[in-house]
């Protein structure tokens, strides 16, 4: 067993020699841990990250609403446990497929559906404290990175400058990647592979000396912690490159506050010195992109009332102006709609501009 | 052109091949109208007509009816039918005349609710018969011990529509009085929906004063035996109610009246309507109430009829409806469907252009009753089944408009629901609303659609309690099912996560399943109702017993 498996395997026994304890004295075992929902959703002002309240919710196993969830989550902890010992890793769908089984003699499945096994899995993070990493179950990988940047990961020296047109695609576990070499300056990311390949096909990043990472749609836990660590470790900015839209200032928010959903692991996943490059209002303005406007939806409006909405951003002036820009244009700018000035303007002239104008959003 | 050239008009060439049409002629081609259009029909058509008036007349005489149908194949096509019932007996003269005259009967100038109504039905049956396999009917009716038996052989003269008798005599006959007919046909026998054994076993269901011993073509007896001894109430007869008339049958009544002024015909020959109301009907059309009644022009009948419509006459009396009660239906269909639950509600009287009407509906479920398929809908029209054209009548169209989701049943949209249940519609009235003369299906009606759905409903909801409270026990124990199907997989996970003993683990769980507290914990189903539904658990389990006790 590995080092770090120790913290994860101790609290899982201590987490199951709990219920049997409670067994031995005829107590209906129960599982406490703190209430993952929107109402126990805190932001601390101090650090600036989203955090879980004092609210704890029980999960007892003979009740008629919970018995299934108790079932589910020992299950997945039994998964856990067996892939600890073996020192194995296994991803969320191995780990659904794993628990997906119909008990004998009745219909009734462990698991119907993934996201009951997701699920349950987050709940085990909080009650052993424990990162699904840790508990060595892995997300999908969605991401890719270029740079000037040697790393080393399971034995394997591997340089981002040199992994031709795909670049390094993040693993959904990034702690025990190892950094030799950072030569690069900042860190790009965006919400959209296109434009990544768009500045890896310019080798943006070689001429900026910068690291271009992405991921599809929402980022993935790998690159919020890889960001972090580079962040962490090396210093390096982290610019945000999204649409102009309150789906694209979610994805900023999410990576710089947290996610209500993972509102528990808000200390190891947050990048609080990460800066919103753009698109913004400003730029749809300087650049003269109105033409390129789509008009906005009724989800869009409301989405976009919610995140002005949102304490983090409340007394944030620059933002509450972007915001009120958006709302009064009622439409919304893809980052690609930057490409009508020329395909490689976006490389050349728009991203290199705003870096030396130093023109982000906090 | 030969027309023009021609000394004579053409007309008058014409006019030689013009000449009346006969009754029993023009049905001869036109026998689909009479619902003989398929073998398999006309033999169902055959039973039916015999077997519905047979009940008329035994009802009519407060007999209770027993009645013998049996059918023998002849041949590949070829049947007997012969039905046999106890009641009154036809006078010797009148044989001829209601077995093989067309439009001749005492129903069709009455409104009375009663099976038949135009004076078709067995005549055609007879006129049937002769055409396809040449043969005359065979009937034997005895009115009394006192006098004999009376045997007669008969055919339609299809050019007079008159009877032809081939042979008439006194016979023999062990039964004191009664009517045996003996008819041979082409036909086919078949099983199924639409089949004469479905026909019986519903007409055994609505009528369940009724004896019927039933003999097929493969000699199996089938007997429904009767549920009750009491006899329906006998439906009065009414006179029609001014809101249902129309010009032309307003006009004859006026020309046939013996009244002498318009006054007193509109009292004595409608139903409501006092001197009173007769003064208001002819001042709204502005008529003289003292007009002799042949002197009316069709132009004041008309005004007439539009001064009927705006003088509120009081419904028509409802004493002309004999409904089967809601005790009566529940035992008709208990008696023949094997279902689990059943209910069954009887409407007030309503009415339809001047038309009183009653409907009923009853409701079985689960039980036998096949559960992946659609409802079956028995519909009947005073007590007598309706077998064709079901998605051509109202009662289904009012069915298939009902919500039953909210009753526990699958249903998709506006159609006919899924699940394990018959739904049985009956409407009694004095004149039913067919759409076609072969009495199929029931006119779409908005009065009666809504009683239709009203008593749908009803049953409905008593169903829909039936249904929850049923699924709500049996999720209870299915819950305590669950647990014992639980604690060996948490028992194991926890071994696996303790590292300790998976049997000890086990036992400690199972020991918990048993402790009250914990029972308490897994029936309960954690919303407020709780205990009014543990009541009804005890409740159910009571009369489970009580049930198995009276059985």
């Amino acid at each position: 067993m590995k080092k770090q498996d120790k913290k994860p395997v101790k609290e899982l026994e201590s987490f199951g020699q709990k219920l049997v304890t409670d067994i031995e004295k005829g107590k209906n075992p129960t599982i406490e841990f703190s209430l993952r929902s929107l109402s126990n959703v805190v932001y601390d002002t101090k650090t600036k990250t989203l955090g879980l309240g004092e609210k704890q919710q029980q999960r007892a196993f003979f009740n008629v609403g919970h018995a299934k969830k108790f079932l589910q989550t020992l299950e997945i902890a039994k998964i856990s446990k067996n892939l600890l010992d073996v020192g194995k890793h296994a991803s969320l769908r191995d780990v659904f497929y794993m628990a997906k089984r119909t008990l004998p003699s009745s219909n009734i499945n462990i698991v119907d559906d993934q996201v009951e096994s997701d699920k349950s899995l987050e709940d085990l993070e909080l009650i052993t404290d424990c990162s699904r990493e840790q508990l060595n179950i892995n997300a999908n990988k969605m991401g890719s990175v270029a740079g000037n940047v040697v790393i080393e990961d399971s034995g394997d020296s591997i340089n981002w400058a040199k992994l031709g047109s795909g670049g390094w695609s993040i693993p959904s576990n990034v702690e025990d990647v190892e950094f030799k070499s950072v030569k690069a300056k900042y860190v790009i990311y965006m919400e959209k592979q296109a434009v990544w390949e768009r500045l890896h096909e310019d080798k943006f990043w070689e001429k900026q000396n910068c690291i271009i990472v992405t991921s599809q749609g929402q980022t993935t836990r790998g690159i919020r912690r890889l960001l972090q660590r580079l962040n962490d470790e090396y210093d390096l900015p982290i610019y945000v490159l999204a649409d102009f839209d309150p789906w694209g200032f979610y994805i900023y928010s999410v990576l710089k506050f947290g996610s209500i959903n993972l509102a528990h692991m808000s200390g190891t996943m947050t990048l609080q010195n990460a800066r919103f490059l753009g698109v913004t209002a400003d730029d749809a303005l300087n650049y003269d992109l109105k033409k390129h406007f789509i008009k906005f939806k009724d989800v869009d409006m409301t989405r976009l009332k919610q995140i002005a909405d949102y304490e983090w951003f409340q007394k944030n002036k620059d933002w509450q102006r972007q915001f009120k820009l958006m709302k009064d244009f009622g439409a919304k700018l893809e980052i690609q709609a930057l490409s009508s000035k020329g395909i490689t303007f976006i490389s050349e002239k728009y991203l290199p501009e705003k870096i030396k104008k130093q023109e982000f959003l906090d | 052109m030969a027309a023009q050239q021609s000394e004579t008009p053409i007309a008058y060439e014409l006019a030689k091949k013009q000449k009346e049409i006969s009754v029993a002629e023009f049905f001869t081609k036109n026998r689909h109208l009479l619902g003989f259009d398929n073998k398999r029909k006309a033999l169902l058509m055959a039973v039916k007509e015999a077997v519905d008036n047979s009940l008329d007349a035994c009802e009519e005489a407060r007999i209770l009816p027993e009645i013998s149908a049996e059918i023998i194949q002849m041949a590949e096509f070829k049947y007997k039918v012969v039905i046999e019932d106890n009641g009154p007996g036809i006078v010797k003269k009148q044989i001829p005349n209601i077995f093989a005259k067309l439009l001749y009967g005492s129903k069709f100038h009455t409104l009375r609710q009663a099976r038949g109504q135009q004076g078709i039905g067995i005549s055609a049956a007879v006129l049937y018969s002769q055409l396809t396999t040449g043969r005359p009917a065979k009937i034997t009716s005895r009115v009394s011990k006192k006098e004999p038996a009376h045997y007669y052989e008969l055919g339609i003269d299809t050019q007079s529509n008159k009877p032809m008798i081939a042979k008439e005599s006194e016979v023999e006959w062990p039964k004191e009085h009664g009517t045996r007919v003996e008819i041979d046909l082409e036909g086919e026998y078949l099983k199924g929906s639409q089949s004469v054994d479905e026909y019986l076993k519903q007409t055994a269901v609505i009528n369940p004063h009724v004896t019927i011993i039933y003999t097929n073509p493969k000699s199996e007896q089938v007997i429904y035996a009767r549920a009750t001894d009491k006899l329906p109430e006998q439906a009065q007869e009414i006179k029609p109610h001014p809101y249902g008339i129309e010009m032309g049958m307003l006009i004859d009544k006026l020309r046939w009246t013996e009244s002498r002024t318009l006054q007193s015909f509109l009292t004595s020959e409608f139903s409501r309507v006092g001197p009173g109301t007769a003064k208001e009907i002819c001042q709204h059309a502005a008529v003289l109430p003292n007009t002799k009644p042949s002197e009316v022009s069709r132009d004041m009948a008309e005004k007439l009829i539009q001064g009927i419509q705006k003088t509120k006459i009081i419904a028509p009396p409802t004493d002309c409806l004999s409904p089967i009660g809601e005790e009566a239906l529940e035992k008709g269909l208990r008696k023949e469907i094997k279902a689990e639950f059943y209910c069954a509600k009887s409407r007030p009287p309503a009415v339809y252009r001047g038309n009183p009407f009653i409907i009923e509906v009853a409701i079985g479920w689960g039980g036998e009753i096949p559960k992946e398929e659609k409802a079956n809908i028995l519909r009947f029209a005073n007590r007598v089944p309706l077998l064709y054209q079901e998605g051509a009548c109202g009662m289904t169209k009012s069915i298939m408009e009902t919500n039953w989701k909210a009753y526990g049943l699958q249903q998709s949209g506006e159609s006919v629901p899924y699940g394990p249940v018959v739904i049985l519609v009956h409407m009694a009235s004095v004149w039913v609303p067919f759409t076609s003369e072969s009495k199929e299906a029931i006119a779409h009606y908005d009065e009666i659609k809504k009683e239709i759905k009203l008593a749908v409903q009803e049953c409905g909801r008593l169903l829909g309690s039936y249904v929850r409270k049923k699924t709500r026990i049996s999720d209870q124990i299915e819950r305590a099912n669950m647990f014992e199907k639980y604690i060996p997989e948490v028992a194991d996970s926890l071994a696996v996560l303790s590292n300790g003993k998976k049997e000890k683990i086990l036992q400690g769980l199972q020991k918990m399943l048993v402790k009250p507290e914990i029972r308490q914990e897994i029936i309960e189903e954690g919303d407020s109702d709780d205990k009014l539904y543990r009541m009804e658990f005890k409740k159910e389990a009571e009369n489970e017993e009580a049930r198995q006790e009276a059985s």
